[in-house]
Order: structure tokens, then sequence, then C-alpha cells
């Protein structure tokens, strides 16, 4: 069965139709990119894939696990293993990362019916996944994304993922606003996450991401709609010819 | 760090909006309805009070009458009939207790159910506590190790009688019988509260702390305290406060008195919870509180910390009149309001003294449709020489139909003096809500998270074994405010 099943999805915003029937099937595993230009509706459709207020789902459904999620509240969605990983991490003054983190974790157990993790456990677990990125004990002491540079606000992204270990793990432009070194961190923390269980959709405007993270699938997004799936090669095409050139081609 | 890491355990463990709006079922002797000067002489007999206290109280009364009620504060506050209230109550069991085996058992059990043991095997390590419910002290815990350490905590009636020089000596020596119309009423007919006497150079070994609880109906609380520490000592002490359910609002007029000589510190902390009457805005306590401390002695501190969640109206500015050369005034505040809550809440901090510093701290929290506002005075005086004053007001709105104000009153009259005022307003974004949401956490859950981040420089001001309990308090308050 697929981990994610996309059903002739359509969605608005404020009344505007972006979306206009998205069919996508993720197995297992499977690492999908989707790619398009500016306002293709590629943040519209992480958003409506999580359950964000304010984008309406107009016909069609989403599968997660083989169940419908649409009716569902972005929380509960997260907590069946749903995880965005944001373009742009908000900022949350005051609360302190720790304590974030362990309330994710928690609600998350608790969905499962486990017992919740106790403080010294839940320290040593962030302590040694965080160090896998590269994150110190003072970043993580810190209000959650609060004076971060955009480096470590991805990285943090990365590292919400590896505690709380989705099945479905959306990231949004993770590659906007990094360098080259910081790139390299973060895909290198993404693909310390890739295996058999956990399936990804990695939506990016560049290609230069998916040299880091292969896909094992590329969709282009344009005008709300998927105008041509291939394999990693499609990528390369993009980057030759830009977006133009796959348009006509569809 | 704990205490900031078990807020969401903490509010889960919470359920029921008001858990304390239970009544006790015990037989009460009142004073008759009404106000006059048979009833003041009433109060004053049954605490068995010498006459120079009756003559104060006369003359605090008379004065009473000639003022007229306030209303500079931006509340809208129904009329209140004050001949409509009992102004004494007392469970028929209370009198004349020498230890806590004697205390009703219903009684006991009415503040195991509040969380507050009297049990001293039970309770909280290191917090002596003093219970008064309606108008009398019903019991004082740990009042043995205190003596050892020749700290005097006991009920502000027995310390009347017992200790009538310091009590002559400093009630009413901050806050003049007629200062405000709040206080001048409290003083005719205050029925009890606490009293703390730390001597020279004594470091109160426990926290002190007071449990105020109205019960009866329409009756008003009308506790009086009064902490004086002598040089070099220290003490912290904490007021917690909670009353049932009604639906007709009940009168709540206290006056605190601090006074802190040569190198002394007072740490004070309130955590406010009395019933805020229901979402339209039907009961709920009307809390008219006249709070001040003395720094008289140089190098003196008093710390006020308050975390105001309850309450149909708030009207309360604990202050600091900082005498004391290089003396410190500290004000930290949480006030939460939800439903139709009111609060006009703030400090004044009156410079007098060469090198005084004082700090303001102040984070409103408005949710639903109540009004929230800040309201605070920072004076310097003439011979107050580089006094310096650092104030922050933040303002957090949840929601689109409440309000939140800030109303600082600045006066300087000596060159060198220093005040620094910064200000926010701001909201929770649906960013916030949902970047928490996506992380698998209940709006609920994220709300209590956001306001504590916001709240967290006043928390970190409470006492550990209370900074729990406070961040619960904060998250139940706003339950139900958003979506």
């Amino acid at each position: 069965m697929s981990i994610l099943e996309i059903r002739g999805l359509k969605a608005s915003v404020d009344g505007n139709e972006i979306l206009h029937g998205i069919d996508l099937i993720v197995n297992p595993g499977e690492v999908h990119a989707i790619m398009g230009p500016n306002g293709s509706g590629k943040s519209t459709l992480s958003y409506v894939l999580s359950g964000r207020a304010g984008y309406e789902i107009t016909g069609g459904d989403i599968l997660l696990n083989g169940n419908s999620i649409i009716d569902m509240e972005a929380d509960v969605r997260a907590r069946l293993g749903l995880f965005l990983a944001f373009q742009y991490p908000v900022e949350l003054p005051g609360v302190s990362g720790m304590s974030f983190l362990r309330a994710a974790i928690n609600a998350r157990l608790r969905e499962e019916n486990q017992e919740e993790v106790d403080q010294l456990a839940f320290v040593k677990m962030v302590r040694a996944e965080a160090k896998k990125l590269g994150i110190s004990d003072e970043m993580l002491k810190r209000a959650v994304n609060v004076g971060f540079s955009g480096g470590e606000k991805k990285r943090y992204e990365i590292l919400q993922m590896a505690l709380l270990k989705p099945i479905m793990a959306i990231l949004d432009e993770t590659d906007s606003g990094l360098d080259v070194d910081a790139l390299k961190i973060v895909s290198e923390g993404v693909n310390l996450l890739r295996n058999p269980y956990r399936s990804m959709l990695v939506i990016t405007h560049y290609q230069r991401l998916l040299s880091h993270i292969i896909p094992d699938k590329v969709h282009i997004l344009s005008n709300g709609v998927i105008a041509k799936s291939g394999d990693k090669t499609l990528a390369l095409q993009v980057e030759e010819n830009g977006y133009s050139g796959i348009d006509d081609a569809a | 760090m704990v205490a900031t890491v078990e807020t969401i355990s903490a509010v889960e463990e919470a359920t029921g909006k008001y858990k304390y709006g239970f009544v006790t079922d015990i037989a009460s002797e009142k004073a008759p309805k009404g106000l006059n000067e048979d009833i003041i002489r009433f109060i004053s007999e049954k605490k068995s009070e010498p006459e120079w206290m009756l003559k104060w109280r006369l003359k605090a009364y008379r004065h009473w009458l000639k003022m007229p009620e306030p209303n500079w504060s931006k509340l809208s506050i129904e009329p209140i009939d004050y001949n409509d209230i009992h102004y004494y109550s007392a469970p028929k069991s209370a009198e004349k207790l020498n230890s806590i085996a004697d205390v009703d058992p219903e009684l006991i059990a009415t503040y195991e159910k509040l969380g507050i043991p009297l049990n001293e095997q039970k309770m909280l390590a290191g917090v002596a506590v003093d219970a008064v419910f309606d108008s009398v002290s019903v019991a004082t815990t740990f009042r043995e190790e205190l003596s050892k350490a020749g700290v005097i905590f006991c009920p502000i009636s027995e310390a009347i009688q017992k200790y009538p020089e310091l009590v002559k000596k400093y009630l009413g020596s901050v806050i003049p019988v007629a200062d405000n119309y709040f206080s001048a009423l409290n003083c005719a007919v205050f029925t009890d509260g606490s009293f703390v006497y730390v001597p020279k150079n004594v470091r109160c070994p426990l926290e002190l702390s007071t449990y105020f609880r109205i019960n009866e109906q329409n009756t008003g609380q009308f506790e009086r305290t009064l902490i004086i520490v002598e040089d070099g000592g220290y003490v912290s002490y904490l007021e917690g406060c909670t009353a049932p359910q009604r639906d007709e609002n009940q009168l709540h007029a206290a006056v605190v008195e601090l006074v802190a000589l040569t190198d002394a510190e007072i740490k004070y902390s309130t955590v406010q919870n009395w019933y805020p009457g229901d979402e339209n805005g039907k009961g709920g306590i009307y809390n008219f509180v006249t709070k001040r401390g003395s720094c008289r002695g140089d190098r003196s501190k008093i710390s006020w910390t308050q975390v105001e969640t309850g309450s149909a109206i708030t009207w309360k500015y604990p202050s600091c009149v900082l005498r004391g050369k290089n003396s410190v005034g500290e004000f930290y505040s949480v006030a939460v309001t939800n439903g139709a809550q009111q609060a006009d809440t703030g400090t004044k901090m009156i410079h007098l003294g060469e090198g005084s510093k004082s700090t303001i701290i102040s984070k409103g929290i408005s949710a639903g449709k109540s009004q929230n506002t800040y309201r605070g005075l920072v004076e310097i005086n003439r011979g107050a020489e580089s006094a310096r004053n650092f104030t922050q007001c933040d303002s957090l709105l949840v929601g689109q139909l409440c309000g939140a104000h800030t109303v600082p009153y600045i006066v300087s009259r000596n060159p060198s003096g220093k005040i620094e005022h910064e200000a926010t307003t701001s909201r929770i974004s649906e960013e916030q809500l949902f970047y928490c949401l996506q992380r698998g956490i209940s709006e609920e859950d994220a709300v209590s998270l956001i306001v504590n981040g916001f709240c967290k420089e006043v928390m970190k001001e409470l006492p550990m074994e209370f900074a729990v309990e406070a961040q619960k308090l904060i998250g139940i308050s706003l339950e139900g405010s958003v979506g």
C-alpha cells in the first residue's frame, strides 16, 4: 500500500483555485521531488497536505497510509506521522526549544498509546541527534528559532524530523537561503533519515538540492497541475532548458 | 528549566475550567449584613481587640464615609451596595484553636481539595502556611520551627493581642488610614490576615505562605497583612486565593503593608485565582487591593511578583516607596484576562532615596472579550540623586475581541534620574499556531506554550514550588480562548 496517495486534489485560497487536480502516489521508502517555478502551487500543496487553516480543499482526496486525512486537523495529521519541514520556520519567543520538542514528542507518543519519554532519556536522545546535524547544546537552549541563522533554522527542522520519526516527510524548499556548506549538512541529515518505511516529498525550485538528495521520481508542477513526471534525469533537463522548455514538452 | 518542561502535562492534568468553585458546607457565624459603627464594634469585640484598635477602625470608617469611590480606572463596575454584605463570617468551630489537630476536619478537607494540605507531614517541604477562611485564620503551620529562628508568623488578630507594640508601630505606617477608598474600608472592617516579623540578621528558614479562601455567600473578605523585616533579614512570602463559583459578585478589599529596614529583603509573590465569573460576566470576585512596601533602610529591597488569573475585576497596584539610599524595588507581573474579565493593574515606584533603583516587568495577556490595562507610576523625587528605573510592558492579544491598554505615568524631579520605558503589543499569530500544530501539539497546549514563553521572565521570579502551579493556572485560564 502507498504511504501517500493524492487523488484529483483541488484546493483554493480565498476563493481562488490554486491546485486544479493533482494525482500522486508515493510508495514506502520512496523520495519524490516536486519541482516548479514560482507561483506554480508548490507551497500551497505542502500546506494543503499538512492541513493549514485557510487552504480549502474543493475536490479530490488525500490518503495517508490508506486513510483519508482531509477532514482531520493539522495536529492530528502530524500525530499520524505527517511532517512538514517549513520553508520559513517560525519563531516562538520565550518558548524553550527543549520544552517544545518534548511537547511534540510526547503528543506523538500518547497518540500511539506509548509512555511519555522521561526527562533524562529525552535530553540524551536530543543531544545525540543534534550532534549529527552539528547543532550545539547552546543552540538547543535557545528559544525555538529565535536568533537562528537561515542555516540553523533549516537544520533545526531536520532535527525535529529525526526526533518525530514521520512516515511521510514533506520538505518545503529546504534549500532556500542555504549556502553550499549548509546545503551539504542539511542534505546529509536528510539522507541519514531515508529508510524503507519513510517516504519523502522534496519540494524545490532548483535542481541543486536533488544532486544531494537523489529522488526516485521527479514531478514538474506547473499552474496547479503536474505537467510532467519522470526519473531524476527530468531534474537535469529543467536545469538545462528551464521550466519553459518542460512546459512545451508537456 | 524543569518548570517550563512540565507545562504541557501539568495543563492536561487539570480538567474543568474553575476547579476551585465548590462550596464547603459548614456552619458559620456571621455578622448581620450592612456596615455601621455597631458592626465595626462587633468585629472588634469578636476579635477581643484592645480599645486602641477599635478607635483606629472607627477613625478609618469615619474617613471612608466622606470619601468618593475612585473612578479613574479603565473598569466598568456595577454599583456596589456596601450595606448588602456580611462583614464578618467565621466557621463556628474555628474559635480558639491550639493545634492543627483541633481544626474541623471539614476545613482540612477543603484545603486538601485546594491542594493545600495543612497536615505538616504532607506539606510541601520548606513552606509554612497560614490558612484564612472567610474572616478568620483557621490554621498556621510550622510555627514552632519558625519561632526557633525568632520569626513570628501568625494571624494578625493574634498579633494585635500578643505583639501590640509592633502592630501599633507599623500598622498603617506604609498605607495611611485614609490612603484610598478601599484601603480605608479595609482599615475599618478587616477581619484577619497574616503577620510576619523577621528579627535582625535572620534569614527566614521557610517560605511563608497564606492561603485565602472566600466560602460564604454575600460575604466580603477584607484581609490585612503586615510584614516587617528588621536590619539584614530576609523573607519570601506567597499568597494564594480562591473562591466558590457564585452568580453574584463578591467583594475582596485587602491591604498589604511591607516594611524593609536596612539591608533587609522581602520577596512577596501572589498567585491570584479568585472566581472570575462566567464568560458573560455574571458573578466573580471584585478584587480591590492596596499593596505597598516601604524600603525604609539603606540598601533594602522589596520585590513583588504577581500572577493574576482570576477575579471579575482586578484593581491592584503593588508599589514600593524607595526611601533608603540605594534601595531596590521590583515588580514582576503576569495578568491574564479571558471571558468578560477586566484588569487594571500595575505598580508605583516612588524614588526618594539617593541611588534607588526600580525594575518593572509587566506581561498582560488578554483573550475572549476581556480588557487588560497596565497602569504604572514611576516618580523620581528631588532627593533621589541618580535614581534609575527600567520598565518593560508587553501585551499579548489572543483573538479579536479583547483589549490591551498601557498607561504609564512618568514624573522626574531630579535631572540625574534615568528612566527607561519599553512597550510591545503582539498577537499569537496563525503562523505560530500552525507551526506547533504541525508538530502534533494540540491547539490548547500550543497557546499555553506560547503564553508561558511570553511570561517567562516573570515566572522565573516565582518560588519553584509555585511556578508549576502558576503555569498550569495560565493554561487553564486561557482554555477555549482560540478557535
